[in-house]
């Protein structure tokens, strides 16, 4: 497939990659989401001096 | 006796409590039986090394026996402080295949999937916008049966595991109604319609963001998760509605192509691309869900910890 056809998608380019950048935003959200949670919740546990008692 | 139901108002009570004796009975003589075979006859008699299940329920008894046997701790995982490391070592075994599994499947989508002969190129979408429906639908189920199960049970990791399904399932329900409206578009000519199909997905996603919020408005931790549970419960009735919308009712949303049984009817490499997407969506839930979850387990169980470094 010839990359100009491939990025036009037809002339349905803004549906289609519209789509994909979308759940791409939303997975990456939900990633990026969590890592922060994951941070927070072990910085409050190592705070409050449970220093290495939470084995990673 | 007539409203005893089942068994009971065939048999007579009395029956039903007979034969319920000679299973345990029989249940009992096997366990004699393993124990005799296991450590020797003579040792049997002389030291015995069967559990004390004296005085027990039934239940109870019947689970110490087994576990006895099988020498198996089926409660081990149960616990939230001893599935933290378990699910830590899962994790990387699902997301690495989730991230290889999207890249074959977008580029069979892509590359290898034929154009579409009434559609064009705008029937892609199928590869991003069917999976995430089948996940909104298939982990609100889940969600349901694990809430059930925390709250029948008074098991707190199950509870947890449903709370931790629910922002996943929400993310994917947003997906695939956003991915649909896309291809709507184009091919139907409207970004939206009220019908079976689309409304019932929004309700879903409904029922995904009040379970969400209602959890996260309860202060008591047991209290929101059988609350939760109950709204969970309560909305599964929604998931075969959405399932059968389409056979049921009239709608703009075309019926099932891909049948369990039956043949498909859509192209060989279309199928495969649609598949290896949908497994890619599995493995990529349950690794974010279980490391959500690890999440949720130390943000609760704090104090756990916390005593132990007091003891300590």
């Amino acid at each position: 497939m010839k990359w100009s056809e491939f990025f036009s998608m037809g002339g349905y380019a803004l549906y289609v990659w519209g789509s994909y950048l979308l759940t791409l935003l939303a997975m990456g959200a939900e990633i990026v989401f969590l890592l922060r949670r994951r941070k927070r919740c072990f910085r409050a546990t190592t705070d409050s001096k449970l220093n290495g008692v939470i084995a990673e | 006796m007539g409203n005893l139901g089942g068994p009971a108002n065939i048999f007579g009570i009395k029956t039903v409590l007979g034969l319920w004796r000679l299973v345990l009975g029989l249940w009992a003589l096997a366990f004699e039986v393993e124990s005799c075979v296991r450590v020797g006859i003579h040792q049997t008699w002389s030291q015995d090394l069967r559990p004390k299940t004296q005085g027990l329920k039934p239940k109870t008894a019947l689970r110490i026996g087994l576990q006895f046997m099988t020498r198996i701790n089926w409660y081990k995982y149960a616990s939230p402080a001893a599935f933290y490391s378990l699910a830590g070592r899962m994790i990387p075994w699902f997301a690495v295949p989730a991230a290889v599994l999207f890249a074959v499947g977008l580029y069979l989508g892509f590359f290898v999937a034929p154009t579409d002969a009434q559609q064009g190129d705008a029937y892609r979408i199928i590869f991003i916008h069917v999976p995430a429906a089948w996940m909104g639908m298939m982990l609100y189920v889940l969600m349901a049966i694990y809430a059930a199960i925390g709250w029948a049970f008074n098991a707190r990791l199950a509870s947890m595991m449903a709370s931790s399904l629910s922002i996943t399932g929400a993310m994917f329900t947003f997906i695939s109604l956003v991915t649909g409206s896309l291809w709507g578009k184009p091919t139907w000519g409207t970004w939206w319609v009220w019908d079976a199909r689309l409304t019932s997905t929004l309700i879903l996603l409904f029922l995904y963001i009040g379970f969400i919020s209602l959890q996260a408005a309860i202060d008591d931790t047991r209290r929101a998760d059988r609350a939760g549970a109950l709204l969970a419960i309560v909305g599964v009735i929604n998931v075969p509605i959405i399932y059968f919308s389409v056979e049921w009712w009239n709608t703009l949303h075309q019926g099932a192509t891909i049948r369990l049984l039956d043949k498909p009817t859509m192209a060989p490499p279309m199928l495969a691309a649609l598949l290896i997407m949908l497994a890619a969506c599995w493995l990529y839930s349950i690794a974010v869900v279980l490391a959500r979850l690890r999440c949720i387990i130390v943000e609760r169980e704090q104090h756990v910890w916390r005593m132990a470094m007091v003891r300590e």
